[in-house]
Formats: C-alpha cells, sequence, structure tokens
C-alpha cells in the first residue's frame, strides 16, 4: 500500500516537474509561435522575391524564359548599365522618367500637405454642415482608385470631357481647338490633379486627429493674453503638429513616389512622356517590351534610391527632435 | 444671481474675427467643389441617356434614366468580377488581420531575440514598390505552375498571396500600435487568474482591442479592393477583378461612360459607406501609428 503511494506521489512530482521545464521552454519560445505564420508569409512574399528580384537583375530575363528563369543567361551588371547609361534610350527614358516621378512627387505632396492642414485648421472650430464637409472630405479617400481615376479620366476626355467644356465652352478660354489632357504636355497636370485630389484628405484626415490632441486650455490662455485667431495657428496650432508632419511627408512621398494605380488608370499601360512615372515605366520595361532582367535592374536601383531617402530623411528629422528635447 | 460664465467668455474671446470667417468659407468652398466635382459627373452621367455622354458635356442631364444600371451587368460579368474582387479583398483581409493578431501581440507584449529586426523589417517593407515584388512574384507563379503543376498563376489564391504583399505589414504595424494601447495590468490579471498567454490574448486583448482591430481590417480591404497593380497582371478571364474588369465598359468603337459611371458608383458605395461609418476607428488607429 505504502510503496504504491510513494511511487503514486513520485510519479506525480516527475509529471510536475516536466510540465513546468516544458511550460518554461514554451514561455521563451512562444513569442516565436506567435510570429511563426507572420514570419514563414514574410518569408514567402517579401524576402525570396526581394532575393530573387536581385538575382533577376543580374540576367538577361527575355520572354523566352519565362517558363524557367534559371537558364536566363547571367550578364553580371549588363542591365545595370543599360539602365544608368543616359547617352542611350533606356537609361535616358528612365532618368527622364524619375525626374519626371521627382517633380511630379514634389508637388503633389506640398499640395496635399497644404490643402490637408489648411482644411483642417479651418474645420477646428464647430461651424453649422462642419460633419458634413468631414464626410465629404473623406470620399475622395474612400472610393476605390479605380472608380475615382476613371471618372477624372473622363472628365479629361478631348471631345466630351467636362474640363474642356468649361475652358473652351462656357469660359470661352484657350481657342477653339480642344485641348488634349491626357496626350502630351498637358498630361502631367491631369495626373497631379488627380493625384493631389485622391491623396489630400489623408492628410487632412492625420492633421485633424493630431489637431484633437491639442489642449483646449492652450487657446483659451492665449486667447486672453490678448493673442488672435491668426496668432494661435501660427503659435500654437501648426507647432503642434509638427511631429505629426514628419511621418505624414514621408508617407505621402512614399506612396505618391511609388503610386501605379493613378497613372495606370488615367493613361493606361504605357503613359505620356510628360507623366510617366517611375513605377509605370518599369511596369511597361517589363510586361510590355518583355524584358524582365531590366526591370529588375530598374526596381533594384529604385529600392535603393527609396532607402536612402528614407534613411537620410528619418536621420535629419530624428536629429532635430532630439536638438529640440536637449 | 450674477450670471457669470467662463465659457461663455472664452468662447467670445475665440470667437473669429471677420476676415477669418471670409477665408475660412472661400476656401472650404472652393475645396467643396473641387471635391465634389468627380462625385457629381459620376452620379449624373450613370443616370444619362447614352446621347448625352456621348456627346458634349452636360450639367444637366437631358433625360434620367436607370438603364445604365440594368445593362453594367450584361454588357460585361460584373456580377462575377463583383464576386472576385470580393472573395479576394475578403480573404487577403482576414488572412492578414488574423496572422497579424498574433506576430503583434508578440512584439507587443513580450521581449526576444530579433523584435527589433523583424520590426524594421515589417516597416520597411511598407515603403517598398509593389512593382518590386510584382515581377518575382509573377516569375514564381509561372515556374511553380510549369514545374507542379499547381495553377497560382491567374488563381484567386495567387493574387490573395500578392494582396498580402501590403496587407500583412500594415495589420502587424497598425495593430502593435493597438495592443500597445491596452493596458499591460489587464492581460497580467488574466494571466494570473488562470488564463495562458493565448487565453489573455483572446479574452482580453483582442475584445479591448475590437476597434483597432475593425479599422485594420476596413483599410486592408478597402486598400485590396481598389487595388490594380497586381490584379492587372494576375488575373484571367475567370479571375479577374473589379479592377481590371471595369475596362471592358470601353469596347474598339464606343466607350459606354454612363455605363461606366454606374459600375463605379456600384462597385464604391460598398467600401464608401463601410469607410465612412468606421473612419473614427480608423483615424485613430492612423495616428496611434503615425505618432509612435
Amino acid at each position: 500500500m505504502t510503496s504504491v503511494t510513494t511511487e503514486g506521489a513520485g510519479r506525480l512530482r516527475r509529471t510536475a516537474t516536466r510540465v513546468r521545464g516544458t511550460g518554461r521552454v514554451r514561455r521563451a519560445a512562444l513569442p516565436y509561435l506567435l510570429l511563426l505564420p507572420a514570419l514563414l508569409l514574410e518569408l514567402l512574399i517579401h524576402l525570396v522575391p526581394m532575393v530573387m528580384g536581385i538575382l533577376m537583375s543580374f540576367r538577361e530575363l527575355t520572354q523566352f524564359f519565362i517558363r524557367d528563369w534559371s537558364r536566363a543567361p547571367w550578364t553580371g551588371f549588363d542591365n545595370y548599365d543599360l539602365a544608368v547609361d543616359v547617352n542611350r534610350p533606356v537609361g535616358e527614358a528612365l532618368l527622364g522618367s524619375f525626374l519626371t516621378t521627382c517633380l511630379f512627387t514634389l508637388l503633389s505632396v506640398a499640395l496635399c500637405w497644404f490643402l490637408g492642414t489648411a482644411a483642417a485648421v479651418f474645420m477646428q472650430e464647430n461651424f453649422r454642415g462642419r460633419g458634413f464637409l468631414r464626410a465629404l472630405f473623406l470620399v475622395p479617400y474612400a472610393l476605390p482608385v479605380y472608380a475615382a481615376v476613371i471618372t477624372w479620366a473622363f472628365m479629361f476626355q478631348r471631345d466630351n470631357g467636362l474640363v474642356n467644356h468649361v475652358i473652351h465652352d462656357q469660359l470661352g478660354l484657350g481657342g477653339a481647338e480642344h485641348t488634349f489632357w491626357l496626350l502630351g504636355d498637358n498630361s502631367f497636370w491631369a495626373l497631379l490633379i488627380v493625384s493631389v485630389w485622391k491623396g489630400w484628405p489623408f492628410a487632412f484626415l492625420i492633421v485633424m486627429a493630431a489637431l484633437q490632441n491639442v489642449p483646449k486650455e492652450l487657446y483659451e490662455a492665449a486667447a486672453l493674453d490678448g493673442a488672435g485667431i491668426w496668432q494661435q495657428i501660427r503659435r500654437i496650432t501648426l507647432p503642434s503638429v509638427g511631429a505629426v508632419n514628419q511621418v505624414l511627408i514621408l508617407v505621402l512621398f512614399l506612396w505618391t513616389f511609388n503610386d501605379f494605380n493613378t497613372p495606370f488608370v488615367l493613361f493606361g499601360k504605357s503613359a505620356p512622356e510628360a507623366a510617366d512615372l517611375i513605377s509605370i515605366h518599369i511596369y511597361q520595361s517589363s510586361f510590355v517590351t518583355w524584358n524582365f532582367g531590366t526591370g529588375s535592374a530598374m526596381s533594384v536601383l529604385l529600392l535603393l534610391f527609396l532607402l536612402l531617402v528614407t534613411a537620410g530623411y528619418l536621420f535629419l528629422t530624428t536629429r532635430g527632435r532630439r536638438d529640440a528635447d536637449a | 444671481m450674477p450670471d457669470h460664465r467662463p465659457r461663455a467668455r472664452t468662447r467670445s474671446a475665440l470667437d473669429p474675427p471677420l476676415s477669418f470667417k471670409v477665408i475660412r468659407a472661400v476656401f472650404l468652398t472652393l475645396l467643396t467643389g473641387f471635391v465634389a466635382l468627380p462625385v457629381y459627373v459620376m452620379i449624373t452621367s450613370s443616370l444619362k441617356p447614352p446621347a448625352d455622354v456621348a456627346g458634349a458635356f452636360r450639367w444637366i442631364p437631358s433625360g434620367l434614366t436607370v438603364r445604365p444600371y440594368i445593362d453594367i451587368w450584361h454588357t460585361v460579368p460584373l456580377a462575377k468580377y463583383f464576386l472576385n474582387s470580393l472573395i479576394v479583398a475578403g480573404a487577403a483581409t482576414v488572412c492578414s488581420v488574423v496572422i497579424a493578431v498574433f506576430a503583434a501581440y508578440a512584439v507587443s507584449r513580450y521581449r526576444f531575440r530579433g523584435k527589433r529586426l523583424f520590426t524594421v523589417t515589417v516597416l520597411s517593407t511598407q515603403m517598398f514598390p509593389g512593382i518590386l515584388f510584382l515581377l518575382p512574384l509573377f516569375l514564381i507563379f509561372v515556374n511553380i505552375g510549369n514545374t507542379t503543376g499547381v495553377a497560382l498563376y491567374g488563381s484567386r489564391g495567387g493574387l490573395i498571396l500578392t494582396y498580402l504583399t501590403f496587407s500583412l505589414p500594415f495589420s502587424i504595424w497598425m495593430l502593435i500600435g493597438y495592443f500597445d494601447s491596452v493596458p499591460r495590468d489587464l492581460d497580467e490579471a488574466a494571466t494570473v487568474d488562470g488564463c495562458g498567454p493565448l487565453g489573455a490574448l483572446f479574452r482580453v486583448v483582442v475584445p479591448a482591442a475590437v476597434p483597432g482591430i475593425v479599422a485594420v481590417a476596413v483599410y486592408a480591404f478597402m486598400t485590396a479592393w481598389g487595388e490594380v497593380l497586381f490584379a492587372s497582371v494576375m488575373t484571367n478571364d475567370t479571375t479577374r477583378t473589379l479592377a481590371v474588369g471595369l475596362q471592358g465598359y470601353s469596347t474598339q468603337n464606343d466607350v459606354y461612360w454612363n455605363q461606366i459611371m454606374a459600375a463605379s458608383l456600384v462597385v464604391s458605395i460598398p467600401v464608401v459607406a463601410g469607410f465612412l461609418l468606421l473612419q473614427r476607428y480608423l483615424v485613430a488607429g492612423l495616428t496611434a501609428g503615425a505618432v509612435k
């Protein structure tokens, strides 16, 4: 009887130790177990494609090798040479597209930021219809890109579009000949308008949310000290969104620079030269002229540029913040 | 009894001067016009008879008809595209949110080796252009299809996988912010009360972060619903989504603008309504993520 009990107790104690032991191991492994699905997917959708993209950029990968890309001949840095040689058509076109994208991004981000900030500041105080306007202003952001941009494409039609109807027929500007908006140099401005229309509500959302965190007492104190509304905006409102602006501008920059959807729906597979954004340019180099090697090299160069800009931007803004804290 | 109301006094002190009100009114009016113009065009054109959209633009339709709303379903197989979009965007949303809940919980609540590397990787993949992943994924899918016979290229499953390239990092990143804002004491108390870590996650953290999870899901769905790049390369006739299918209304000879506008409106209403209903959660989440 007694031996059985001792044996039972011993077994119980052993089991307890084992449970506690695996418990500790499980606790240490737990974060990794929780991460496992995400890690596997990250590997599958980000890491492998990226490594493959880099490998592809060193090969002469044309449509003949799509079925088995590993058979494509290794060409070293030829694709990169082709992409950056501005004396040859491919490099010249890439540089042109890059500069267009830079100018376009600069203008679009500046306008989005300005419209978003101004609207958020003006709508800080309550007035009649504020709730309705707020909802309306978010509509461009919520609309699916293709539905919104296709409507703009309709408005920019040369013969039966609203834009030309207003400019030429109703205001009598720009002569009798209707303007081309989706071809030639004007396409840059058409794309810019659509991009700003689609993008500014995001700035509006972020700045508006940031302004909600500004204590009301600050304004009241300033008002009692005799500061007018413009002074309050300059001294309290704008400085208090400074930290948010750093992230906002970076995000706007990355989105605009990488935007593919807007030009693709507005112009189709090949954009006019004046509005040939880099994403479309790489898409066309890869899927229209079927040169995946060069397209990959361009993608890698684009990635390096974005990493460089982001790192530089973060370095500058965080250093500024640290100085301000000190 | 003397009526001294400090609120009234500060309000009069804060009451903006006329110049401010005028500038505000002008600015907001112009902006409203700019924002509403395409919406007006979309709605009115969708109700116009074909002659109105084929000729010069008309502000006021010559007549109203709901014919375009009937024709859109026959001119192109819109219902099929709608269903494809629904499946692909829905599945991508569910997958990324579920997987992100676990990952974000690990990052938010545990210290472990490689945590910083993981978060930096997730953050940086968000800034990469889709075109970067498109080419390799396209080739991977084609090659997998050739060697194993598993048709990823052109399938809904393949498209869902590519949509995770943007929705997963975004979901993880936003949910980390939301989980961080749930007080740690709550799930520690749950653990003391006998909940395992997963019990604490599902009984305490997830319920407390429901608004955040909803916001992330809405945003992921919206992004997938509007996606064009992957959809235009990775789909075929049977798996085509709305993003590509809407192009079917322009034929060689004719562009059915009234039908395009009607279809655009139909495919927009679900997401716009969802967004406007849930935007409060989304705004809170975006700033929580952005400020950190």
